[in-house]
């Protein structure tokens, strides 16, 4: 426990840790400290002078977010001389502030435009030209208007501390100063628009959301991005059914106020103009749009038909659908159809590390573990590139709290800037370039171990084994790919006991039904059995539906509620926000077909899938509250020793700007340079 | 032919750093060595790092950058035994307008510096130093790399100072063209390769400067002073001045009189035998208008204030200061509106912008200002320009601010005239 100190703010007694910054004390007791500059992740600026205070027996006011409280200090926040000093300074700001708020994005939302109508200086005496330059395009979603910059620095911070990126700076000096992008006229970067977010006045404005809406006539709606697996919360702005904004400036979620580019603009391949918006059914001609009830009525025929023959399904579940989703399609495809061979694209080996960690139940890490805990390893992966937010989280451990970072990777990452020890391996050698740290590790007082695909079976079996041996409390995430890949596999998405895979179904040659639920496996694999039919519930017309006997056209994760589990094995809900005509969820679907088979699945609503859900699949009997109420609930699905399964494991290896087949629906993920192909070529890095 | 120096020196000087400057070949080593060189080093290298400190403090010299902080304190202020190496800066990024004495202290006798950041080093076991010059310096910069490489090959820099078997490395760092770089922690970040903008404090330099190490920075005068101070005890320095106010400096008159230059005078000398004997008077008989007394930073005296002798507490009593040694003459002729905007021209256009109201505020003022030249001055500006000034006072992130409002609040304050004048659309005659 710290020492405490008592100080006296406004009259009023308040204790606090001694060496606390002045501003967050008095913030915690709900006295308003103005300030700019001033970000509690970020590094102090004191360089907007809005937070000065009165501190008895120092001659000059003092700033409030570098000054640490100290025993018997006696501060005032409200104080003629600290009014008329905030004054001072709006109005020093306004002078070449262009005074264009109709017209500004951040008209509404905006910290100057808040701090002028509490603190004053709305009038102003400058009667002088203001500076002017004019606005810059600095990507297709970065837009910088120079003279609306207050030069806070916020984004220079949260670029470079944040994202790790650095891509901006200060050019000139003096009132011409100016935020610069590394390119000198251009961005490259990771595109996140954590500036843009972190930007308190409407500077940095983006470039797919500038101009769309006033912000007071949005409604915002927190759900969870349908990206990676790392299960962020995006507060997506709605105005009438459309999303036009991506952000989480009001910090919910386990990712603060971190997204990347996929969280804050990969939401427009919903409005793509190529979604399906209607049932179809092969025809000689192509495919013909046909009602839901036909279609619906045709499949249940045809399914309930082959069950009657004994025939042969295969049905492929998706990383993207709810949890509540795939046990319904689980629970399908078992009792109603009669089948195992039920699987998804899995792209960890959740199976092997269930089982090897069977009867450790403190050894799954979460999101926050991964920002607390004194040492990360990370082996096998490009988490700058896959798991931008477990990457944005290390980096923050290491800037508050120092945190020992270890990458071993087959190349280099961004984790190297913060690591004690970067090992490059070979693809294989991952495990002798752990067991090289092994000395130091053993030295650590707690170590979580993040490790991508290349550690499997056998070899993640002996990681575990090495976790267990070096003697300090190891915890482990083992990475997979997207928004609910780690809830397709906990809610039994699997071909278990003696199921088919999905390559053997794929492979099957006696295969009499496909059903593949948001999933693209015939992109890269033929479908061997002739006479099986097809049917796809997708989002877009994707290489599996092409073949498919009928599509049904899928609602997409931000139009429905439900919940996912991200790579950390936390539970979160989703939010519908958009709404497209002719869609429905996959549950609805699932649900309406078993209604049309004569299926007693019980009742397709989420709340009620996620009771059942809650009730009988382990370690998934989480507080209801929490998820509820938007949080983060964990889940421990270690119960014991877990079964091999037949399949393939691969990650997808999708960097920044790609997200599978969901990503060549995104405009801006295709807009901006970094993505695949463009500026550096096919590499994609 | 004799010696072409920067202005003839008068007899009225008391030479104790500028002793050599007249004489031939006085930048070089051997002739620093034939007139009492590196006398001070040897003795200092057989003494106590804390008697150097109290020889020093002793003396009571006072930093000859402008803010004249004891300079035997900040030396004890440096860990001399922390396990990280300690690091000397030499502040030669002499910008404040109005002051040119540093350049001559190089240019003539970069060697006496060399001793007194060696003898730094002693008392703070430092064995690195860096001269960090402004960059438009230029021309200096090759003078103390030839004044550096001579000391190397001679023997009074590397790895056996003097014989003494003690290793010393100094290197000369070029500014970059900012104002800003002479506050002592911009000059830092410039050093390391960074933009130049202050650093908050604390930690102080002393603590944790150049790159994190305890760092010993002084202007180039405070460590030119070092030698004598050492090698004729600071007792003797001391009572060449003022109590508190030990020694002599180097004041560079300028403006409005017949010998401008740069005089070494000791502390409490009087200002107006100062304008009058030393620096020859003003021009024509014309009567003394205001002094600018240690640099532009410095609130103006009007004529009637500057009956007072130079030292710093004098001019901390009347609400100003000796600054940095750049004393400005103005004569009845100054337009105080043209110089006031001259002033402001200057900080605005050197205001780093990293603080709100700096980089608004002396924009805003410069403005006003030019505004109020061109002839389109309003009654209200007059008390705008003071109300400005002072919002920015004691509110910047480094003094630069206050730099530029003091000056600006004493020249509307004590010149309000002039500024009236222009309302009734006269301008005085230049």
């Amino acid at each position: 426990m710290a020492e405490l100190v008592k100080l006296n703010i406004n009259g009023r007694e308040i204790q606090a840790e001694k060496g606390a910054l002045l501003i967050e004390v008095a913030r915690q007791n709900g006295i308003e400290v103005p300030a700019f500059c001033y970000h509690e992740d970020y590094t102090l600026q004191a360089a907007c002078r809005m937070c000065l205070v009165e501190i008895e027996k120092t001659p000059k006011l003092q700033v409030g977010c570098t000054t640490p409280v100290a025993e018997g200090m006696v501060v005032h926040t409200e104080s003629d001389v600290v009014k008329k000093a905030r004054k001072g300074t709006l109005e020093f700001l306004l002078t070449n502030h262009p005074l264009d708020c109709p017209v500004c994005d951040k008209g509404g939302e905006c910290e100057l435009q808040d701090m002028v109508f509490r603190y004053g200086a709305g009038e102003s005496r400058f009667v002088e030209r203001k500076h002017h330059v004019d606005e810059k395009q600095w990507s297709p979603v970065v837009f910088f208007d120079a003279p609306r910059c207050i030069l806070c620095y916020r984004c220079v911070r949260a670029c470079n501390e944040g994202m790790g990126v650095g891509a901006l700076g200060i050019g000139n000096r003096g009132v011409i100063s100016e935020i610069v992008p590394n390119q000198g006229d251009h961005l490259e970067c990771d595109e996140c628009g954590a500036c843009i977010d972190i930007c308190p006045v409407g500077a940095l404005t983006s470039g797919s959301y500038r101009y769309q809406t006033r912000p007071w006539e949005m409604d915002h709606v927190g759900t969870i991005c349908t990206h990676c697996a790392d299960g962020c919360k995006t507060t997506l702005g709605v105005r009438v059914d459309k999303i036009v904004r991506g952000n989480n400036r009001d910090r919910s979620g386990i990712n603060n106020e971190f997204l990347c580019v996929k969280g804050r603009y990969a939401f427009d391949f919903v409005e793509h103009p190529e979604r399906l918006q209607s049932p179809m059914l092969k025809t000689a001609k192509g495919h013909e749009p046909i009602s839901w009830s036909k279609a619906i009525s045709l499949i249940a025929n045809k399914f309930g038909e082959t069950v009657l023959a004994g025939g042969k399904f295969g049905v492929v579940g998706s990383n993207h659908t709810t949890n509540e989703e795939n046990f319904f399609l689980a629970k399908f495809a078992r009792e109603g159809l009669g089948t195992k061979n039920i699987d998804h694209h899995r792209t960890g080996d959740l199976a092997t590390f269930f089982d090897a960690l069977s009867g450790k139940p403190d050894s799954l890490a979460s999101s926050g573990d991964l920002y607390n805990v004194k040492a990360v390893l990370v082996v096998g992966s490009d988490l700058a590139q896959q798991h931008p937010f477990l990457s944005f989280q290390i980096r923050a451990n290491f800037r508050h709290h120092n945190a020992h970072v270890y990458a071993v990777t087959s190349g280099p990452v961004r984790e190297d800037n913060q690591a004690i020890a970067s090992v490059r391996v070979q693809k294989g050698g991952e495990l002798a370039g752990v067991e090289s740290q092994r000395d130091k590790l053993k030295a650590e007082v707690n170590l979580v171990i993040v490790f991508g695909d290349a550690i499997q079976g056998d070899a993640l079996r002996k990681l575990v084994a090495f976790g267990d041996s070096l003697g300090i409390p190891v915890k482990y995430v083992c990475l997979v790919d997207y928004s609910n890949s780690r809830g397709a596999f906990d809610m039994g998405v699997l071909p278990r006991d003696g199921g088919l895979s999905r390559e053997q179904v794929l492979a099957a040659a006696d295969l009499d039904v496909l059903w593949v639920v948001g999933a693209n496996p015939l992109k890269n694999a033929a479908l061997a059995s002739k006479k099986a039919f097809v049917v796809v519930q997708d989002l877009f017309l994707s290489e599996t539906a092409q073949q498919a006997d009928i599509v049904l056209p899928a609602a997409s994760a931000y139009e429905k509620s439900g919940t996912v589990t991200n790579v950390c094995g936390e539970v979160q809900k989703l939010k519908a926000a958009a709404k497209v005509m002719g869609t429905k969820t996959d549950l609805e679907i699932f649900g309406l077909l078993a209604k049309e088979m004569g299926l007693n699945l019980g009742i397709w609503l989420p709340d009620k899938v996620f009771e059942e859900i809650r009730k009988t699949v382990h370690g998934y009997n989480v507080p209801l509250p929490i998820v509820a109420t938007g949080g983060a609930a964990p889940t421990m699905p270690l119960n014991g020793r877990v079964a091999a399964l037949p399949g393939s494991i691969a990650s997808a290896n999708d960097t920044l700007f790609t997200s599978g087949s969901l990503s060549k629906y995104s405009n801006v993920l295709n807009a901006v340079m970094e993505s695949p192909g463009k500026l550096y070529g096919g590499e994609g890095k | 032919m004799a010696k072409q120096l920067f202005n003839q020196p008068s007899p009225l000087e008391t030479m104790v750093l500028s002793k050599r400057f007249a004489l031939e070949g006085s930048e070089t080593l051997d002739v620093y060595l034939k007139n009492d060189g590196f006398k001070a080093f040897l003795k200092a290298k057989e003494m106590t790092p804390e008697a150097i400190i109290d020889e020093v403090k002793a003396s009571a010299l006072r930093g000859r950058g402008g803010a004249g902080f004891p300079t035997g304190l900040k030396w004890s202020f440096v860990p001399r035994t922390s396990p990280k190496p300690r690091v000397i800066v030499v502040n030669a990024d002499e910008s404040e307008p109005g002051t040119c004495k540093d350049r001559l202290l190089i240019e003539y006798d970069p060697h006496q510096m060399i001793e007194g950041i060696l003898i730094a080093g002693l008392a703070v076991d430092a064995h690195v130093g860096y001269v960090y010059i402004r960059g438009e310096y230029r021309y200096l910069i090759e003078k103390m790399d030839r004044a550096i490489a001579e000391a190397y090959s001679k023997g009074y820099l590397g790895n056996n100072v003097a014989g003494t078997g003690w290793k010393f490395d100094l290197y000369t760092h070029s500014g970059a063209g900012a104002y800003e770089c002479g506050e002592e922690t911009a000059l830092l970040d410039s050093l390391e390769g960074k933009r130049g903008i202050p650093r908050m404090k604390p930690p102080f330099p002393a603590v944790a400067g150049a790159w994190g190490l305890p760092t010993l920075l002084n202007n180039v005068e405070t460590f030119s002073a070092i030698p004598p101070i050492i090698r004729d005890g600071g007792a003797a320095f001391a009572a060449l001045g003022t109590p508190k106010n030990g020694g002599t400096r180097l004041v560079c008159i300028s403006g409005h009189v017949n010998k401008p230059g740069v005089y070494e005078l000791p502390l409490g000398f009087p200002m107006m035998k100062a304008i009058d004997e030393v620096a020859g008077g003003i021009p024509g008989g014309r009567k003394l208008k205001a002094v600018v007394p240690g640099g532009s930073s410095c609130p103006i005296l009007t004529a009637s204030e500057c009956d007072i002798p130079m030292d710093y507490d004098t001019l901390a009593k009347i609400g100003s200061m000796l600054g940095s040694g750049g004393m400005v003459v103005l004569d009845e002729t100054t337009d105080m509106v043209r110089f006031a905007l001259r002033i402001m021209r200057f900080y605005q256009h050197e205001s780093c912008g990293w603080c709100i109201p700096c980089r608004e505020g002396t924009t805003w003022l410069r403005k006003i200002l030019q505004r109020f030249y061109e002839g389109h001055g309003r009654r209200e500006d007059i008390s705008l320009l003071g109300e400005l000034s002072k919002n920015m006072l004691g509110r910047t992130f480094c003094a630069l601010g206050d730099a530029a409002a003091m000056p600006t609040i004493s020249i509307v304050e004590k010149f309000t005239e002039d500024f009236e004048r222009y309302l009734a659309r006269e301008t005085v005659a230049v």
